[in-house]
């Protein structure tokens, strides 16, 4: 049964993500630790291998949608690994509760930018200047 | 800078970091919503790996049950991308923003 539940909580999370353009991590969490009980660290830490296939797969079917700028992605990627240090080994100094209440607030945060984004009134066929990227901190 | 931002809150809440870069490209690079979404796909791959593999070494990672997830959402996530093109972009906005309230809530009350 349990297995029948992780499969379908697949399916679901890659759904979601191909949706949304997350790996489904967002959605495996909270299942993960949920519905199968892990805690909150084994959670997110077994959602990541999930989510890398998951990607994978988006990636492939949105390029073929025009929807992937390569370089970018790859850029984004490329300079991930000192901030995935510190938030791996932030998330196994921290207590669980501190986690899940992390994660919450993260929702919380997007869910707000994504309210804000939803609401304000766009021309449909609008064109979206890309804009420069600018020297930042 | 996103690159690192989204490092961080992938190994730390165990999210590929689509949540972060989805918005980021969006509200600072002007990107759309769908080439947001792609873009950010191609960089977790990258960022769940090294993730995973971190969180790996801290014994964190159930592989058995990682892949028991993973195989499925491929089928899932191509069905996603699928159906993303026939949904208005502010649709699927307001529906990533109810999606992240409600698990917020499940996750706050203990």
């Amino acid at each position: 049964m349990e297995y029948v539940g992780a499969a379908l909580l697949g399916f679901a999370g890659g759904t979601v993500g191909g949706l949304l353009g997350v790996g489904g991590g967002i959605l495996f969490v909270p299942a993960l630790a949920i519905f199968l009980n892990e805690s909150q660290i084994r959670a997110e830490a077994t959602s990541l291998l999930a989510i890398v296939p998951v990607a994978m797969a988006g990636a492939w079917r949105q390029n073929r949608f025009g929807n992937v700028r390569v370089r970018d992605g790859l850029i984004v990627g490329a300079l991930s690994p000192l901030g995935v240090l510190i938030g791996v080994e932030v998330s196994n100094a921290v207590s669980q509760r501190t986690l899940e209440l992390g994660f919450a607030a993260l929702l919380l945060f997007v869910a707000g930018q994504f309210f804000r984004r939803a609401l304000a009134a766009r021309q449909p066929g609008e064109p979206r200047t890309r804009g420069r990227a600018r020297a930042r901190p | 800078m996103i690159g690192t931002a989204a490092g961080a809150f992938s190994g730390m809440f165990g999210v590929g970091g689509g949540t972060v870069i989805v918005p980021l490209l969006v509200l600072w690079f002007g990107y759309g919503e769908r080439v947001a979404t792609g873009t950010s796909l191609l960089a977790i791959v990258v960022i769940g790996a090294l993730a995973a593999a971190g969180q790996g070494l801290h014994g964190n990672v159930d592989i058995a049950e990682g892949v028991l997830i993973g195989i499925p959402a491929v089928g899932g996530v191509i069905f996603g991308t699928g159906l993303q093109q026939r949904l208005p972009e502010r649709a699927i906005s307001l529906l990533f923003a109810l999606l992240l309230v409600a698990i917020a809530t499940e996750l706050i009350i203990p």
